[in-house]
C-alpha cells in the first residue's frame, strides 16, 4: 500500500440533496491506487448515492469531487467510464442468453475490415475473452457459451474482467457479494484483491464486515447519510467494524425498544383481554333485553319491501 | 486457437451443439412436413419442380418479411404493421405510375421513403411512449389500412388498381423484380430472400450492430450501461420490416400488375409465426434469420402442401396452428438445453 501517493479519487465534504431529504451530509473520502476503500453501511446508509456521485450519475449538492487532483467534472456515467471510473452495477449489465465474449465486448465491439464491410472481430473477441478470463483463474470451453450458464461468482468476475480490460482505474464494486455463497464470494474477493495488486483503486461497497476486512486497506462507515470516519485496517479490529456496520449505540437502542415493545405488549394484552369480558357481558345484557320500541318501529320500515323503482323506465 | 486444458473442460458433444443452435426446431420441422406431404401428396404434384416452386414462391414471399420481423424480434419489438405497409406501399407505387404516369422506379423510390417513415414513426412512438411494441403497431397497422382504403377509393373510386404493366419502366422493374428462373415458374423472389437471408445473417452475426441486436433484445438498460445506442438500434430495426415489407409490395405489384388495399394483410402474423417457430424467443434476445427462413419454408410446405394433397385449403391454418406450438414446445426445451446443458 503507497500511502504517499495522491489520491485518485477525492471527496470532500460532499452532500447530497434530493428534495428536502438528506441523502448524503458532509461526507469525506479517498482512495489510492493500489489500495481497496470499502464502503460498508446498512441499508438505507447512503451508499448507494455515494456511488452514484463517484460514478457520474449524479453531482454532489454540496462539497467537492477531486479526481486525480482536479475537480470533477462528469456529466454522465459514460464520461466517468471514459475518464477510467468503472462501476460494476449490481445488475451487472450482462445479457445471459449472449455468449461471453460477445457480454464481454459489448457496447465496444473489435472490428476488422473497412468502412460498410467493417465486421466484428470474433476471433480477437473470443481470444481476449480467454486471456482475460484465464487470468483470474476462470477456465471456458466455449466462449460462445450464454452467460447464463456461469455462476453467479464468474458472472462478477467477469463484469469485473471487463471493467479491468477496458481500461478503468478506478473499480468502484456495488455489493458483487451480496447474492453469493460463500464459495463464490471467495472468487470475487480474490479478484479484488488481485485488481489491487494491478495497482487499481478500488472501492468495494458492501454491507458484510466479513467479506470486507480481508481485503480491505481501509473502511468508511457510513450511517444514515452520515460518516462515522475512515480507518486503517491496522486502527480496527473486525469486531468494532462489525458493531459500527450495526450502528453501534443504535444496537443499544434496538434491544431497549425490543424490550418496551414487550413491555407494552403485555399491556396491550391485558387491556384487549378487559375490553372482550366488558363485551361479552353487554352482548348477553341485549339478547336478553327486549328491544325498546324506538328500535322496533325502525325495524318495522326496513322490513318493508322496496317502493317500486322508476329506474326501468330511464333505462 | 490455443489449446487450454482443465478438469472441467468437457468435451462438448457435437450432436448436442447441433442440438442447442436456435433454428434447429424449425429445420426438423420443415423436413418432417416434407416428407409428410411427399408421402400423402407425392403422386398428386407436389415433388415435381412445378410443384416445389410453388411453395418456393410462397417461402420467397414469406421469407422477405419474416427476415426483419425476426431481427426486430430479437431486438425485443413486435410489428405488426408490416402487413398494412404492403398494402400502403404497393397501393402507392400502383397509384403514382397509372393515375400520374410515374416511371415505376420513381415510384418505387417514393414508396421507400414511405416506408422508411413508417418505421421511424413505430420506432419513436414506441420508445417515446413506452408501450408495448404489440400495442403501438397495431394501432399503426390500423391506421395504415383505413388510410390507405380512404385514399385509394378517394382518388380512384375503386379498392384494387391496376394497369402497372403500361406504366413507364415497367419492364426493367419486372426483369428485377419478377422474372422466371425457369420454365418451371421459380420466380426470382427466390433470389430476393435467399439474399435478405444472407444480409441479415451477416448483420446478426458478424457486425458490431448485430451485437447491439442481441444486447437490446436481451436487455435494455444493461444494453444501454454498456454504451449501446439503444433507441437507434430499434428505430432502425423498425425501418428494416417496413422497408422490407416495401420490397414485397413492390415485387407483388410488379408480378400481379395491379395493387389491392387488402393485400399484405395477415402477413403480420405470419411473418411472427415463421420467426417464431424458426427459434426466435418471444422475449427478445435469442434467434436468428437462417430460423426465420425455415420457419417460413415449414409455413409455406404445409400451405401448399395442403393444395397438392387434395385436402380442402380451409384445413391449412389448423394445421399451422398445430406446428407454431409443437415449435414453440420444441424451442423452449432447446433454449433450455442451451442455458444448462454445457455446464
Amino acid at each position: 500500500m503507497n500511502a504517499q501517493a495522491a489520491p485518485l479519487i477525492e471527496v470532500q465534504n460532499v452532500s447530497k440533496y434530493f428534495g428536502s431529504v438528506i441523502a448524503l451530509k458532509d461526507i469525506s473520502m479517498s482512495v489510492r491506487a493500489g489500495e481497496v476503500m470499502c464502503l460498508l453501511g446498512d441499508n438505507g446508509a447512503g451508499k448507494s448515492t455515494l456511488i452514484k456521485i463517484l460514478s457520474g450519475v449524479h453531482r454532489p449538492s454540496d462539497g467537492h469531487y477531486m479526481f486525480e487532483g482536479k475537480e470533477a467534472q462528469f456529466s454522465s456515467p459514460r464520461d466517468a467510464l471514459s475518464a477510467g471510473i468503472a462501476t460494476v452495477f449490481q445488475d451487472l449489465a450482462m445479457i445471459p442468453l449472449m455468449g461471453i465474449s460477445r457480454n464481454f465486448f459489448l457496447g465496444s465491439e473489435p472490428k476488422k475490415g473497412w468502412g460498410p464491410f467493417s465486421r466484428y472481430d470474433a476471433g480477437f473477441a473470443n481470444r481476449v475473452t480467454r486471456e482475460e478470463l484465464a487470468k483470474i483463474g476462470i477456465q471456458v470451453r466455449d466462449t460462445g457459451q450464454p452467460v447464463g450458464t456461469l455462476s453467479g461468482g464468474e458472472r462478477q468476475s467477469v463484469a469485473i474482467a471487463r471493467a479491468v480490460y477496458f481500461g478503468a482505474k478506478v473499480l468502484i464494486l456495488d455489493e458483487p457479494t451480496a447474492a453469493l455463497g460463500v464459495k463464490e464470494a471467495g472468487i470475487v474477493l480474490r479478484y479484488i484483491a488481485q485488481a489491487r495488486s494491478r495497482n487499481l483503486a478500488v472501492i468495494f461497497i458492501t454491507h458484510n464486515p466479513h467479506h470486507a476486512y480481508p481485503v480491505g486497506d481501509r473502511f468508511t462507515i457510513l450511517n444514515r447519510g452520515r460518516s462515522y470516519g475512515t480507518f486503517a485496517k491496522s486502527e480496527i479490529s473486525r469486531e468494532e467494524l462489525t458493531g459500527m456496520m450495526a450502528g453501534g449505540e443504535a444496537l443499544e437502542e434496538l434491544s431497549h425498544e425490543l424490550a418496551e415493545f414487550a413491555r407494552t405488549d403485555e399491556k396491550a394484552a391485558a387491556a384487549l383481554a378487559k375490553a372482550a369480558q366488558e363485551f361479552e357481558a353487554e352482548a348477553q345484557g341485549l339478547h336478553v333485553e327486549k328491544l325498546p320500541s324506538k328500535f322496533e318501529k325502525e325495524e318495522q320500515q326496513y322490513a318493508d319491501p322496496l317502493p317500486p323503482s322508476d329506474g326501468d323506465g330511464k333505462r | 486457437m490455443s489449446v487450454i486444458t482443465g478438469e472441467r473442460m468437457l468435451r462438448v458433444n457435437p450432436f448436442r451443439r447441433l442440438l442447442v443452435r436456435p433454428e434447429t426446431g424449425a429445420v426438423v420441422g420443415s423436413i418432417a412436413v416434407w416428407i409428410l406431404f411427399a408421402i400423402v401428396a407425392g403422386s398428386s404434384g407436389f415433388l415435381t419442380l412445378r410443384g416445389t416452386s410453388s411453395y418456393l414462391s410462397v417461402w420467397a414471399e414469406y421469407t422477405i418479411l419474416a427476415v426483419f420481423v425476426a431481427l426486430l424480434m430479437i431486438g425485443g419489438e413486435f410489428d405488426l404493421s408490416v402487413g398494412s405497409t404492403v398494402g400502403a406501399t404497393g397501393m402507392i407505387i400502383v397509384i403514382l405510375s397509372t393515375q400520374y404516369g410515374w416511371n415505376v422506379w420513381a415510384s418505387f423510390v417514393v414508396a421507400l421513403i414511405f416506408a422508411v417513415l413508417i418505421g421511424m414513426m413505430n420506432g419513436y412512438l414506441v420508445l417515446r411512449t413506452g408501450l408495448p411494441s404489440f400495442i403501438v403497431t397495431l394501432g399503426t397497422n390500423y391506421i395504415l389500412l383505413g388510410v390507405t382504403t380512404g385514399l385509394t377509393t378517394l382518388i380512384t373510386g375503386l379498392t384494387v388498381v391496376s394497369g402497372l404493366d403500361h406504366a413507364p419502366g415497367y419492364s426493367s422493374a419486372h426483369a428485377v423484380f419478377a422474372t422466371r428462373l425457369s420454365s418451371q415458374g421459380f420466380p426470382i423472389e427466390i433470389i430476393w430472400a435467399l439474399a435478405l437471408v444472407a444480409l441479415a445473417t451477416w448483420l446478426l452475426t458478424r457486425t458490431s450492430f448485430g451485437n447491439w441486436i442481441f444486447g437490446v433484445g436481451g436487455d435494455a438498460n444493461a444494453a444501454r450501461n454498456t454504451g449501446v445506442p439503444v433507441a437507434r438500434v430499434k428505430i432502425l430495426l423498425f425501418i428494416g420490416t417496413a422497408v422490407s415489407a416495401c420490397l414485397l409490395a413492390m415485387i407483388q405489384v410488379v408480378t400481379t400488375t395491379d395493387a389491392d388495399v387488402l393485400r399484405g394483410q395477415g402477413y403480420e402474423f405470419v411473418a411472427i409465426v415463421a420467426a417464431v417457430v424458426g427459434g426466435v424467443l418471444l422475449t427478445g434476445g435469442y434467434g436468428s434469420a437462417i430460423g426465420a427462413m425455415f420457419g417460413a419454408l415449414a409455413f409455406a410446405i404445409v400451405q401448399q402442401g395442403i393444395v397438392f394433397a387434395g385436402v380442402d385449403a380451409d384445413w391449412y391454418k389448423a394445421f399451422i396452428g398445430l406446428i407454431l406450438l409443437l415449435a414453440v414446445l420444441l424451442n423452449s426445451y432447446v433454449r433450455k438445453l442451451a442455458l444448462e446443458a454445457r455446464r
